[in-house]
């Protein structure tokens, strides 16, 4: 039976942040499941059901995709982000999976230094424990408290 | 040299199309003038969807290029519109971006509004224990905010303060309004809402929507998996003075070699670049005429968009002279199966401020912005199939953007 405990899952949301942070994107999808779900919405489309997310990915694929595109599609301004990410707070846990709740803060830092808040919102997971014993998410869902988007999100949150 | 002197050299534009002076972009007095004359002129602007409005006394708190507005479905079932602002102080009378009531309230001092905008409250109107009050000549039917005659076109609410516009189906023309009709054919559901602030000036990016030109070259992701080439079949329609355009194409995801682009060797024509997970471009030909894509505008602040089965309206305003807010409203079909509605989700990757397809579009208007900073002498150049606005049967070609120039001397008498 797999342990939950906020060292962990701490742990696990240190890692990810990291990996986005320090532009190590490549990385991004092993977070997850081969079957997941993410999805960046807003908190008032999601109160209301409303599915539709700005990022919508039900594999590990389509992340994989995500940053490929990243990489060499999308045209964008470069910029990084730093996330600061809250305790978590676990809701419970059920046939093996964690629903977790997590608050994040994301800075956006352009090009020419201009830094400001560009996402603030929660996490809200389901966390299991692979065959290998490492934390992953089955389901992240960024709900995102404003339903404004400046300019554009290229690198996930 | 004199005020006027400076005045004059700086806002001078050539006749014609093909010249697009930079101090458009950039002058307040134009900005202020946009705001009469365009969005408050004789134009139609969407408010927001039938269906969101769905029984009587529902309502939306919207915009009309800057002005606040109120959309409210009256006792009677009726579409009505009026400035979301108090005939009293001027306050926002109504707070919310949508709900349910029986009349408005202002919240300063208590005027009360009915579904029509019309005043039918004023606190303390006789005053207290005999005293104050309002003088006995003070008739509430002489104040009202302005009230806004609506249209609604295939389930769309759209809304004008000129008492002499043309009806909405003149306004858009026979060829508009069947490309609408033909996304907006049946009872449509909203499956997301978003708001995307874009750092330029709103004229950019309603020109950025129009340029079929810069499709397949400045968004890599539907050139590489074939979603939007030029040289597939497709076209621009131009209505009738160039205020409303739709871009169309048909495609097929087999790669489809093209002497041009690779002559050219053009950034966005990336080989070897695929997919992993290729299934969010299983889409469906719901509308069975094999268009997989269509982007259609009307003047001045509206885009209906259809990319492959994702179907997104984005309402333009004006924030400023240099930012501009886009409201999309993602949307599906009341009788979606399963399999579509969740082929809508996975497509909703395309658009929007994160959208491979159009992600973009969010910064490139920023980049004219900046570019074009100090340079109100210099104009840019729109000379890419030629001078005219007429409909063709390619996309290379700038005659749509063209088109929002022509309806925009226009309205604007310049």
């Amino acid at each position: 039976m797999a342990e939950f405990t906020q060292e962990r899952l701490g742990a696990l949301n240190a890692a990810y942040a990291r990996c986005i942070d320090n532009d190590e994107v490549e990385a991004w999808p092993a977070f997850f499941q081969e079957r997941c779900l993410y999805v960046i919405n807003t908190a008032e489309n999601h109160a209301a059901g409303m599915q539709a997310g700005v990022i919508y990915a039900d594999t590990r694929a389509m992340l994989r995709d995500r940053v490929s595109a990243l990489r060499e599609a999308n045209v964008y301004e470069r910029h990084r982000y730093r996330h600061i990410v809250g305790l978590p707070f676990m809701l419970g846990v059920q046939d093996g999976v964690a629903s977790v709740e997590t608050p994040f803060l994301v800075v956006r830092i352009m090009r020419d230094g201009a830094t400001e808040v560009f996402a603030s919102g929660r996490y809200q997971d389901r966390v299991v424990e692979g065959a290998d014993g490492q934390l992953s998410f089955a389901e992240r869902l960024v709900i995102c408290d404003s339903r404004n988007f400046d300019t554009l999100l290229a690198i996930p949150l | 040299m004199s005020h006027s002197e400076t005045q004059e050299s700086r806002r001078t534009w050539e006749p014609g199309l093909t010249r697009v002076p930079y101090w458009l972009y950039r002058d307040q007095e134009i900005h202020e003038a946009e705001q009469r004359r365009v969005f408050q002129g004789p134009t139609w602007n969407y408010l927001c969807l039938e269906a969101e409005i769905p029984e009587p006394g529902s309502y939306r708190t919207t915009f009309v290029g800057a002005m606040p507005v109120i959309v409210a479905r009256d006792e009677d079932g009726e579409l009505q519109a009026f400035e979301n602002r108090c005939a009293h102080r001027g306050a926002l009378i109504a707070l919310e971006d949508e709900g349910k009531t029986r009349d408005f309230a202002c919240v300063y001092h208590a005027w009360r509004y009915d579904l029509q905008g019309n005043l039918r409250g004023v606190a303390f109107q006789q005053g207290v224990n005999g005293k104050g009050g309002m003088p006995p000549e003070f008739r509430m039917e002489d104040h009202h905010p302005r009230k806004l005659r609506t249209a609604s076109v295939a389930g769309m609410v759209f809304g004008s303060l000129d008492e002499d516009v043309p009806p909405i189906e003149e306004y858009l023309g026979d060829e508009i309004l069947e490309r609408i009709e033909r996304v907006l054919c049946k009872p449509v559901e909203v499956i997301g809402r978003f708001k995307q602030t874009i750092p330029n000036n709103w004229k950019l990016y309603m020109e950025n929507v129009k340029d079929s030109y810069h499709a397949s070259l400045l968004h890599v992701f539907f050139t590489t998996f074939n979603i939007n080439r030029l040289s597939q079949k497709g076209g621009v329609i131009v209505s009738e003075t160039g205020a409303h355009h739709v871009s169309y194409s048909k495609v097929s995801h087999q790669p489809q070699p093209n002497a041009e682009y690779s002559a050219e060797k053009l950034r966005s024509d990336k080989e070897g670049y695929a997919l992993a997970d290729p299934s969010m471009l299983d889409g469906c030909d719901e509308f069975g005429d094999g268009v997989t894509l269509q982007i259609l505008s009307v003047f001045p602040g509206f885009v209906l968009a259809q990319i492959q089965n994702t179907l997104a309206i984005r309402q333009i305003l004006p924030d400023g002279l240099d930012r501009t807010v886009l409201n999309w409203t993602y949307l599906g079909f009341q009788d979606d199966t399963p399999e579509l509605r969740r082929m809508r989700l996975k497509q909703s990757n395309l658009t929007g401020p994160a959208g491979f397809v159009s992600m973009e579009d969010g910064a490139v208007g920023g980049f004219v912005q900046r570019g074009i900073a100090g340079s109100d002498g210099q104009a840019a150049v729109l000379e890419m199939g030629g001078s005219g606005i007429e409909t063709q049967e390619n996309r290379t070609t700038e005659a749509s953007v063209r088109g929002f120039w022509n309806a925009y001397r226009g309205y604007m008498e310049i």
